[in-house]
């Protein structure tokens, strides 16, 4: 529901790397979205289309790779990846304990971009 | 003009600057000893009313203000303020969340020297204000009986950054198939360290351990209260 918001923040970011590199065109962003977060990519990519325009990342592809939510077991520490859906019912695939914690899934990284 | 396309290394957070701006928030908040609570909830789930009930339950002890979110219309501050409760009306214009800036605009409007509490009543949504850190010292959630035992699944993330869920309209479970014991399950697996408290905001149950819980947590990250409500008070800050 906020992905415009968080495709103003994405635009801010690639111009600000952009700026001063000689850049005539951003290509393709690489980014990285955790398995928990809501957002679709296809709105971000449309959001983005209508901020970028006339700007050197116009016509830019976003590239989102959907990082995995990775929980580590509470009890001995392992950790282990885990599909969003199956959250609410992970239990440590060593020991059987069912107290985990979430130690990724919720990052919006830029890695990256390809630029001319 | 060479047309060889070249990788820029970003590796930049999205929400770096948010979280910048929260934890800027979180240690000003801490020098001028004011807990920031941000509540957070589905549309409908008794936000407003908890945070009444909370208020009459703890008003000997803290003195509280409130930051309400809405995306448009002020009846929620209305109603906090014609209880005499210093209240700020956030209208986030379609937003669906708040961020830290935005709570840090609010919490300008009230006067922070004059209040120990601050109780953010976030925008109605499973969803979007879990992305968002706000800045507050404690995150907490409702989840209302009669919106079912299987959000946790459908909203995983807003259970894992609570700090606190309760479980409100308490009252309405012989109405109800909510199966608590499969709630707790599904959030514990999500959340090992969430405390859940059972309530209802119309009656009042359960009202007495979540209280304690706060006034524990609000007692630790103010210090010593001035005991202002019995007149005992600080003498008022130099202008």
């Amino acid at each position: 529901m906020h992905e415009l918001q968080i495709t103003e923040r994405i635009l801010d970011i690639v111009l600000k790397h952009a700026s001063g590199q000689d850049v005539s065109k951003i290509v393709r962003i690489h980014l990285r979205i955790g398995a928990l977060s809501d957002l679709e990519d296809e709105w971000i990519q449309h959001y983005f289309d209508y901020l970028s325009r006339g700007t050197v990342a116009e016509n830019a592809h976003l590239a989102i790779k959907r990082g995995p939510a990775v929980l580590c077991c509470q009890s001995c520490s392992c950790s282990f990846e885990v599909k969003r859906e199956e959250l609410g019912n992970a239990q440590c695939p060593e020991c059987g304990e069912p107290s985990v914690e979430l130690v990724a899934g919720r990052e919006y990284l830029i890695e990256n971009m390809e630029v001319l | 003009m060479s047309d060889a396309v070249r990788l820029i290394e970003v590796k930049e957070e999205i929400h770096a600057d948010n979280e910048r701006v929260a934890q800027g928030l979180r240690s000003q908040l801490g020098q001028q000893k004011t807990f920031l609570l941000n509540l957070m909830s589905s549309p409908g789930a008794g936000k407003t009313r908890t945070i009444l009930k909370t208020i009459d339950t703890l008003r000997d002890r803290f003195r509280f203000g409130v930051l309400e979110a809405d995306i448009d219309s002020t009846v929620d501050a209305d109603l906090v303020a014609a209880r005499g409760i210093s209240a700020v009306q956030l209208r986030t214009g379609g937003f669906c969340h708040l961020d830290a800036s935005m709570v840090a605009k609010g919490l300008a409007a009230l006067d922070l020297s004059a209040l120990d509490v601050v109780v953010i009543e976030n925008v109605g949504n499973l969803v979007c204000p879990a992305e968002f850190d706000t800045g507050a010292v404690r995150n907490v959630m409702i989840l209302s009986v009669p919106e079912g035992d299987d959000k946790p699944l459908k909203y995983p993330l807003m259970f894992t950054v609570s700090d606190v869920l309760l479980v409100n309209k308490i009252d309405y479970m012989a109405l109800s198939d909510f199966d608590l014991q499969r709630m707790r399950e599904r959030v514990l697996r999500l959340n090992p360290r969430i405390q859940i408290f059972e309530i209802s905001a119309k009656t009042g149950q359960g009202f007495d351990q979540w209280a304690a819980w706060l006034s524990r947590e609000v007692s630790s990250f103010i210090g010593p209260v001035s005991n202002a409500l019995t007149g005992s008070a600080l003498p008022p800050a130099q202008h």
